[in-house]
């Protein structure tokens, strides 16, 4: 019988060669006339050891890794298919500790499945979620999505049953499921993960959406940087058209849903729901004035859904395991898990999901065992590019969106990237600024004018030209962009910026302990 | 233009005429297929899809995707976000623009490789990253950019 063999399609994986083992793997098989199976899987997320290859044996799937192009032989050599021993040999992989200390919900089978399989999707509890789901009402799906207490996880953290709740009740010929999937913030890859290691789970997400709300069309913003991510849903989604889970008659309930996916082309800023919104029409991605929320007059004037990837990928096992399953994991109002993406400089950076509690400290050395570079972490920032720095007395902060709100951090999208302390926060703060600069739409005039005055004050300070009257000038500015702009673009470059100040005064010519 | 990007760009336009939200993936389309949207081209789109030339040229210069004139053969990448600068990538961006005698959005003399920035590529975990087309490469040090570089412009 044919050993079956799994090989990433991640793009992480495949930006370390992990086609080329694939193709190794086949060629050496053939010459040494072994019959396999290879199935192009997601990532386990364990980025260190990619490319991590699994085999499939009796006692289960054992890992190898990091495997090279050139290890194939070797592995070969040692029975591998046979999960013989080698250097790279990791053991089973259900065994590995990284692995076993997560709790893997909405990455349940991210890495196990060959994502555009609907066959293997459905052996692995896919579409039960849209099973029940089918059996309820619209209003009963929203409760049960509002009763597992689910926040938006692109970074907003809005309550999803509240949001489906007003375009479920807003009256409309045509209304819109959006996922947002411009996953622009530095340090963040979970989306990218789902979408090539599972879209499958995204695409009955956006299904069971539509069904509670009544809408009939959605649509993938995808960013213009994950082309690979483009090829797997595209995929994912003929897939499951051909296997009636979209189209007319969804599993023969006579009910509607058709699923498009459509490029963003390299705007941050349409990361924010309305100028996603705005791009989707064809137009410049300004962002629009709220009121009307995008829940009452969104894509092309109708009441639309916009969530993000990983919210509508946790939306199928709420469905299937009940509102108050997912309720049960988390702390305070931060109910469920959080995928955490670790980046930077790391150790071991990967994908950690976890329910809401877990602490950096515990992230960044008892998962990333601490630096890459072996100096300490100096500072790590939480968010992506508007999230705050922190230093290392706030390391013991859990995973909540309320107990960052209290350090004035946020948690975003749960990507952290740590710095060592050869890091600069000066330099950071200007680059802050810079990137505001570079992806302002511009309709605003905080974020237009004040991120290029800030990249300027940020010189004057790091030249000490008139130091104490520009460190007040760019909290002055800083306050003007938070209060003043009109999305988070602008209204959340402070975060970066202050943070820097506060934290490490003696990058800025402060004294240590001086906040100016 | 030629009369053949031209019959190209029409069938494009003629493709998506009646797209909802027609103008990004008609852009795509055009750019994916002759690597960048002609402004000569801005009329034929804009009388299609019933917009201005001047609603086209604001859309096609809003995004840093979509680029007016011809690259060069290969487009090569680097990722400039905070994750790639905590592992280096100001040090491999200055080797890269050094090396090419290029900055960011310029083309060699020889036409093989542009030079642009990109702010995340989702390859956090393997920083510093940089891109050449559509194939990401993780964990970038001197010595691959070397290797991208080498094989662009044998390539």
């Amino acid at each position: 019988m044919a050993i079956t063999i799994y090989v990433p399609r991640d793009s992480s994986a495949l930006s370390l060669g992990a086609n080329k083992v694939a193709a190794n793997i086949q060629a050496e098989a053939n010459k040494r006339n072994v019959e396999i199976n290879l199935v192009r899987n997601g990532s386990r997320g364990l980025f260190w050891l990619e490319t991590m290859v699994e085999v499939n044996t009796p006692k289960g799937r054992v890992a190898y890794g990091p495997v090279m192009p050139k290890d194939v032989a070797s592995l070969f050599d040692a029975d591998f298919t046979n999960g013989g021993a080698h250097p790279l040999n990791l053991g089973l992989t259900d065994e590995i500790e990284w692995l076993k200390k997560q709790e893997r919900l909405t990455f349940a089978r991210v890495g196990i499945t060959d994502p555009v399989s609907v066959d293997d999707y459905v052996a692995h509890d896919g579409y039960r979620g849209l099973k029940n789901a089918l059996a309820k009402s619209g209003a009963e799906i929203v409760k049960e999505v509002t009763d597992s207490g689910l926040r938006g996880r692109g970074g907003a953290a809005f309550p999803t049953g509240i949001k489906w709740n007003t375009v479920l009740n807003a009256p409309a010929d045509q209304k819109y499921i959006v996922c947002n999937a411009d996953e622009g913030d530095s340090g963040t890859y979970s989306d990218r993960m789902i979408m090539e290691g599972d879209p499958l789970v995204l695409i009955e997400g956006m299904t069971i959406a539509g069904l509670a709300v009544g809408a009939t069309q959605g649509y993938i913003y995808l960013r213009s940087e994950y082309p690979d991510a483009l090829v797997t849903l595209n995929e994912a989604i003929a897939n499951a058209y051909q296997a009636g889970f979209l189209g007319d008659d969804i599993c023969g309930s006579g009910k509607r849903f058709h699923l498009e996916v459509r490029r963003a082309a390299g705007a941050y800023v349409c990361g924010e729901e309305t100028s996603l919104l705005e791009s989707l029409e064809g137009k410049r991605g300004l962002v629009r004035f709220k009121p009307p929320l995008p829940a009452i007059e969104g894509l092309f004037g109708k009441p639309t859904v916009v969530n993000n990837v990983i919210s509508l990928a946790t939306v199928p096992i709420v469905l299937d395991k009940g509102g108050k399953f997912y309720q049960d994991f988390g702390m305070g109002r931060s109910r469920g898990t959080l995928p955490i993406q670790l980046a930077g400089n790391i150790k071991q950076c990967g994908l950690i999901e976890k329910a809401f509690g877990v602490t950096l400290r515990e992230l960044l050395y008892d998962f990333g065992g601490g630096s890459a570079s072996g100096k300490p972490i100096r500072a790590v920032q939480v968010g992506g590019p508007l999230g705050a720095y922190l230093p290392e007395s706030q390391f013991d902060t859990p995973l909540d969106y309320e107990k960052f709100t209290e350090i004035w951090a946020v948690l975003g999208h749960g990507g952290i990237v740590a710095f060592d302390d050869s890091v600069d926060m000066a330099k950071m703060a200007r680059y802050a600024f810079e990137f505001c600069a570079v992806e302002s739409c511009g309709k605003c005039t905080p974020c237009r004018i004040g991120s290029t005055r800030g990249v300027e004050v940020m010189d004057k300070i790091i030249a000490k030209e008139d130091h104490a009257k520009n460190i007040t000038l760019v909290r002055d500015l800083s306050d003007t962009m938070l209060n003043g702009s009109l999305c988070a673009l602008g209204g959340m470059t402070p975060y970066p910026v202050l943070s820097a100040i506060n934290h490490f005064p003696e990058d800025f010519g402060l004294k240590k302990g001086q906040v100016a | 233009m030629s009369d053949e990007i031209l019959v190209s760009i029409d069938q494009h336009i003629e493709a998506h005429i009646n797209v909802p939200g027609a103008l990004m993936p008609l852009l795509h389309a055009i750019q994916d297929d002759i690597g960048y949207v002609p402004e000569s081209s801005y009329p034929r789109i804009a009388k299609a899809l019933n917009l201005s030339v001047a609603e086209v040229h604001g859309v096609v210069t809003f995004y840093h995707h979509f680029r007016s004139h011809a690259p060069g053969k290969h487009i090569l990448q680097i990722c400039r976000a905070e994750s790639c600068q905590a592992m280096g990538s100001e040090a491999l961006e200055t080797y890269v623009k050094k090396t090419l005698g290029v900055d960011y959005h310029q083309t060699t003399s020889d036409g093989a490789i542009t030079l642009e920035p990109v702010y995340c590529l989702g390859n956090c975990a393997c920083s510093p990253s940089a891109s050449i087309d559509d194939q990401v490469c993780g964990c970038v040090d001197i010595d691959r950019v070397n290797e991208i570089i080498a094989e662009a412009r044998n390539g």
